[in-house]
């Protein structure tokens, strides 16, 4: 048995071995005792050893290595002991005499310089070009042997060659044909012969599968980049070869036969769309009668002026047209005439106000704008929100301009995030730092008190700025772009048309007042209107007479053709870019630069208008005015037509936002619907109701919709394709009687409703989606409906003149009757 | 020719059909009801979408050949009648 060396790990001298405690005790090597750690070897004698191996043969530890120590040269062995098992077992002999003197006396030097040398090929690569060694066959050649072609027999040649004679003799060459000479030629013909035949069993095909690519390429001129354009027109046949085509047998048969399969397929389109979806259609119509969920209006927030020392009431109410959460109010004393009277002293010292609040503080409005009088109607500019012109109680328009505060209310939003981040403080004491003193703006022009009204205006319109009228009432259209001309009307039963641009003066006598009444303007009011204040006449007057007699018709409120655009949304955009035009130059600070061009006229304008009157007629009548043949003076038309339906005052006439002809009236107890052109009576008038209606308005987006306030604090919401007999809904807002009810759309999702009461509190709610959102087909039914109603008005119209018919006839009998 | 005129004013008189085309084989447009540039338009894309359509047709089968082509939008219905030398558009509205 061959002694186990490890020469595996490179030391070839070393014999593991395993010394039991007994041989360990024989031969004073115990671990931890004789052979510790700073002295792990010891050296034993050759003759030790072989007695221990004749003592104990097989057994003694020693055995294993017993060749070794007999070729030993030396007398003593190292044995060492291996404490970390380095070697495998827990000794190990030393076989030779240079390794025992290696290991007792390492050598270092060489030990260091063997790692040197082992680090320098690391970090140095030396380059060693292959060497070529001689081609060791592996068997390849074989294959190539085997594949490889090569003759197996030996060729055969022939020399064929002249007669050495006719070397260099010149050549005839003639033709013949090969098959009529014999034996000119001879062939080898092929045949099938079977011995030769191979059929093919195998067939040895590779292929490859690559991707169809194909690589070009060419090199191109490339100078500079420059734009090219192309113009071109269309290949067109003139006239003259159109005819003749036309006339051109081809032409007609081909149109005989494609006109059958063309009216095919337009009879198919005809009788019926095959793809519309039927499900989704059915879906939309059930949306609109059971969902009820959430149609409650929401109360968003209320304003109330604190700080007047009596108690207000509302008389209007407008929501600012371009500045989201602005609402202007006009306030007026809660006291009957006889009351105003007597306090009229105590009244005089309080401002009339129209407050400006912002849903960004409840508490302090924004903007107060002072008037002479109490307010009961006013209006926005159309085509710039900082002009505002409102009716006073004492028959005076009021002009405002607050172009120079507007920056003001455009940033109050800001003004709001400031104050949030105050501390903590009780609500009552926080206030916005920006707007805490009260903005009194002083109007800017008033009407002349002589010329003007003589009682209450109860309505003031903004004329469109599509066209202007003069003083006969003739329609021109308007240059300037801008909204230069009211209309109000008052309870002194006219209505006055008003122009804001400078008149020329007619008399000297008009400037030499101008001299006079020179009153000194406070410095901060603009001077936009300084031309109107005070000396403004109205550019032509109307008035409702009954005829004969004094009593005319008052009226409360007018409806004009053109209103309804002030409503429409996608007309915001429209406004909001004129404004920003005007930010330029107001055309407003330059009044008089339109005035010298001359205007077109503009034909069949409808001059006709809507007026609510105080005793509860709806008056259909015209502005224009006609020249008496008689006295030569301009007199007004007469009306078109004249309905009492109402058995109070009509405060609401309004057309509705989506249909230019139908009409809202609201007044007494009731409320009707009118369409214009239809004069025997409104398409739909409502039965008594238990309280009386105060106000009402349409909704803006849906056309079927609108709101009816009454003098309970009840809010009436009617839809006309629910129900047409009572409202849909009735909401209680407030306790006391809803003066003004005015929504509004800030975005599609967002709709508020202003609601005013007579005890001067603002309340805002928001609409609900259902009641917001129109269903698809709303417009249409709505449209279906007044067709309708009118088709029954007409049928009425007939069936009474049918039974006026039946009545003559009857009578007649009855008479004939008598008579016999 | 009369006929040719009364065959047009028959299919432009029916219910919906917003303009009428006829255009020879090399997309020129002989006679309309539509605007100039309109025609122009319309004779120019349809004439190559015929083609395509024909060709398409016959390469699936040669044998086969185009009769009729609709395209249907979102607003009208196009009706294009091929022939060997002439095309017949006609577009329709087909909703209320």
């Amino acid at each position: 048995m061959e002694p186990v060396n490890m020469e595996s790990m490179g030391h070839p001298e070393i014999y593991p071995l395993v010394l039991t405690t007994k041989t360990q005790e024989i031969f004073n090597c115990r671990i931890d005792e004789d052979v510790t750690d700073e002295q792990p070897y010891k050296l034993i004698n050759k003759v030790d050893i072989f007695e221990d191996l004749r003592n104990r043969a097989a057994v003694s530890d020693f055995h294993p290595v017993k060749k070794i120590v007999q070729e030993y040269p030396g007398n003593e062995l190292l044995l060492v002991y291996d404490k970390d098992f380095k070697y495998g077992l827990n000794f190990y002999l030393i076989g030779t005499e240079e390794g025992k003197e290696n290991y007792l006396n390492p050598p270092e030097v060489p030990e260091e310089q063997e790692e040197y040398k082992e680090h320098i090929p690391e970090d140095v690569y030396v380059y060693k070009p292959p060497v070529s060694k001689p081609w060791v066959s592996l068997g390849s050649e074989k294959e190539i042997e085997e594949e490889s072609v090569m003759e197996s027999t030996k060729q055969i040649t022939y020399m064929i060659s002249q007669k050495r004679s006719e070397f260099g003799a010149p050549v005839k060459f003639s033709d013949q044909n090969a098959s009529s000479v014999k034996d000119a030629y001879i062939e080898c013909t092929a045949y099938p012969d079977k011995n030769f035949t191979l059929k093919q069993l195998e067939k040895d095909v590779s292929m490859q599968v690559i991707p169809q690519i194909k690589d070009t390429s060419t090199q191109t001129e490339w100078t500079y980049p420059k734009n090219a354009t192309t113009q071109y027109y269309p290949r067109e046949f003139s006239e003259e070869e159109k005819e003749t085509l036309k006339q051109s047998k081809p032409l007609v048969d081909f149109l005989n036969n494609a006109s059958i399969s063309v009216e095919i397929a337009l009879q198919q389109n005809e009788i019926m769309n095959t793809f519309i979806d039927d499900w989704k259609y059915l879906a939309e119509e059930e949306g609109t009668f059971g969902d009820k969920t959430d149609t409650h209006l929401k109360e968003y927030q209320s304003f109330t002026d604190l700080h007047s020392p009596t108690e207000k009431m509302i008389t209007c109410v407008s929501w600012h047209p371009t500045i989201y959460g602005l609402i202007a109010v006009s306030v007026a004393v809660r006291l009957s005439f006889e009351d105003r009277v007597y306090f009229s002293g105590k009244l005089l010292l309080q401002p009339s106000l129209i407050l400006f609040w912002s849903f960004s503080d409840p508490i302090h409005p924004q903007l107060m704008l002072e008037s002479p009088d109490d307010i009961f109607c006013f209006k926005f500019c159309p085509s710039d929100p900082n002009i505002i012109a409102g009716g006073c109680i004492n028959g005076q328009i009021v002009l405002w301009d607050i172009t120079a505060h507007a920056d003001r209310i455009e940033n109050i939003k800001a003004g709001d995030s400031r104050s949030k981040k105050a501390t903590l403080k009780p609500m009552f004491l926080l206030e916005p730092e920006s707007n805490t003193e009260a903005m009194y703006i002083r109007h800017c022009a008033v009407s002349s008190i002589e010329s003007g009204h003589k009682k209450v205006i109860t309505d003031i319109h903004w004329l469109s700025d599509t066209f202007e009228i003069n003083r006969m009432g003739s329609v021109f259209e308007n240059r300037s772009g801008i909204c230069c001309q009211l209309v109000t009307c008052s309870a002194d039963c006219t209505i006055c048309f008003w122009d804001i641009r400078p008149q020329k003066p007619l008399t000297p006598q008009t400037t030499e007042k101008k001299k006079e009444e020179s009153i000194e303007i406070p410095f901060d009011v603009p001077s936009t209107f300084l031309h109107l204040d005070l000396s403004w006449k109205p550019l032509s007057k109307i008035r409702l007479s009954k005829g004969e007699t004094s009593l005319d018709y008052c009226p409360t409120r007018i409806s004009l053709n053109e209103d309804h655009l002030l409503y429409k949304t996608e007309d915001k955009t429209l406004t909001q870019s004129k404004i920003v035009k005007t930010g330029e130059m107001n055309p407003y600070h330059n009044l008089e630069s339109g005035m010298a061009n001359l205007l077109k006229p503009i034909d069949d304008f409808c001059t006709k208008f809507f007026v609510g009157t105080e005793d509860g007629e709806v008056i259909y009548t015209d502005w224009k005015m006609k020249k008496d043949s008689e006295t030569g003076r301009l007199m007004p038309k007469k009306p078109v037509s004249i309905h009492t339906i109402h058995d109070g005052t009509v405060h609401t006439v309004q057309r509705s936002p989506f249909y230019n002809d139908i009409i809202l009236t609201v007044g007494g107890w009731n409320m009707a619907i009118w369409k214009e052109g239809v004069m025997t009576g409104p398409l739909l008038q409502s039965c008594c109701a238990p309280k009386m209606y105060t106000s009402g308005h349409w909704s803006l987006t849906r056309p079927g919709v609108f709101y009816i306030g009454r003098e309970d604090g009840y809010i009436d919401i009617w839809d006309l394709l629910e129900k047409t007999h009572e409202p849909a809904q009735s909401q209680n807002i407030c306790i006391t009687m809803i003066t003004y009810i005015k929504p509004w759309i800030f975005s599609a999702k967002q709709q508020f409703i202003a609601i005013a009461d007579y005890y001067g509190t603002l309340r805002i709610l928001e609409i609900p989606w259902t009641l917001s959102r129109p269903s698809t087909n709303e417009m249409t039914s709505v449209n279906h409906y007044f067709e309708r109603e009118v088709k029954h008005l007409e049928y009425v119209e007939q069936r009474k003149n049918i039974r006026e018919q039946e009545k003559k006839e009857m009578e007649l009998e009855m008479e004939k009757k008598k008579i016999f | 020719m009369a006929e040719v005129e009364e065959t047009l004013k028959r299919i432009q008189s029916h219910k919906g059909v917003i303009g009428t085309v006829v255009v020879n084989a090399e997309g020129i447009p002989i006679r309309t009801t539509l605007d100039n540039s309109t025609t122009v338009q319309y004779a120019g894309l349809l004439h190559q979408l015929t083609m395509k359509a024909k060709s398409t047709v016959r390469d699936i089968d040669p044998q086969n050949d185009l009769t009729f082509l609709r395209i249907r939008s979102k607003k009208h219905e196009i009706m294009v009648a091929p022939d060997k030398e002439y095309l017949l558009i006609v577009i329709q509205n087909p909703c209320e």
